[in-house]
């Protein structure tokens, strides 16, 4: 667990995909915390990461430019990356940025997780 | 016509103290009344502004000042909105050199002028004359019939607790 500033970050194994789920504000001080477990995770090879991000109050554009880092990586690393459970307000900050539509996006962690 | 702002704040350059900017001036919108999402938006293009200033203007360094006020302004009929003024001490750039990156080239980093620009209805940047620094004035016009009837918080006597 990444516990730097107030943003907390737990990994967990599923089947078939690593899954890390942050709780808490991302903004420009605690994206930091979110960019190095997804790093980790990446290192870790998973099949698939899932970024569960119910837990997530608030997130800025630190917060987004971290998700589409990770996504350079995944395409780079031919690792699939999934987000799940955006809340409200943080779809709307990715519909602001017109981020939307580049990631791909379920439900659930189980929808994100099925093969 | 613009009111004496409601509330001046002064802080830091240290960006581990937005999460309560950010937090506040949601409360202060919400107390103004806006609703919620329109709310979270405001405070979301005023950490984006913020973070700017202390990532340019201050080059990342933790002290130098920012100046933040907030003002109702006001109309004939009631509300028209709330006008937001950040100024710093910070390094002074061309105003018309902050414009939003083409969001079709998709990398990391950029979006905060493009958010701000996109969530208030007007932002001007400028130089503060004859001194350091810039200045941000932003303003968020409220729309009558989504007017809010609090802000949500539980009331304590005429405060929003």
């Amino acid at each position: 667990m990444a516990d730097k500033g107030p943003l907390l970050v737990v990994t967990e194994q599923r089947e078939g995909a690593l899954v890390v789920s942050p709780k808490g504000e991302v903004g420009y001080h605690e994206a930091p915390t979110l960019r190095t477990a997804l790093r980790e995770a990446f290192d870790k090879k998973p099949k698939r990461l899932v970024a569960n991000l119910a837990g997530v109050s608030y997130m800025a554009t630190p917060g987004l430019a971290t998700l589409v880092e990770a996504l350079q990586i995944s395409k780079r690393t031919q690792t699939p990356l999934v987000l799940c459970n955006l809340t409200d307000r943080v779809r709307a900050v990715f519909e602001i940025a017109k981020l939307h539509t580049i990631f791909k996006i379920a439900d659930s962690v189980d929808a994100a997780t099925a093969p | 016509m613009t009111t004496a702002p409601e509330i001046r704040l002064e802080l830091a350059s240290n960006p581990a103290y937005l999460c309560a900017v950010r937090e506040m001036v949601n409360l202060v919108s919400r107390r103004t009344g806006f609703p919620d999402a329109a709310a979270g938006k405001i405070a979301l293009a005023v950490d984006e502004a913020l973070a700017n200033v202390m990532n340019h203007g201050y080059n990342r360094r933790t002290d130098g000042r920012i100046v933040m006020e907030i003002r109702r302004v006001e109309k004939s009929a009631g509300l028209e909105g709330i006008r937001i003024v950040i100024e710093d001490e910070g390094k002074q750039v061309d105003p018309a050199t902050i414009k939003s990156r083409d969001l079709s080239d998709i990398r990391p980093g950029g979006l905060g002028v493009h958010i701000i620009r996109e969530v208030m209805d007007s932002v001007l940047y400028e130089k503060r004359e004859g001194r350091l620094g810039m200045r941000l004035t932003m303003m968020k016009k409220i729309n009558p019939g989504e007017v809010a009837s609090s802000c949500g918080c539980e009331p304590r006597g005429d405060t929003c607790g």
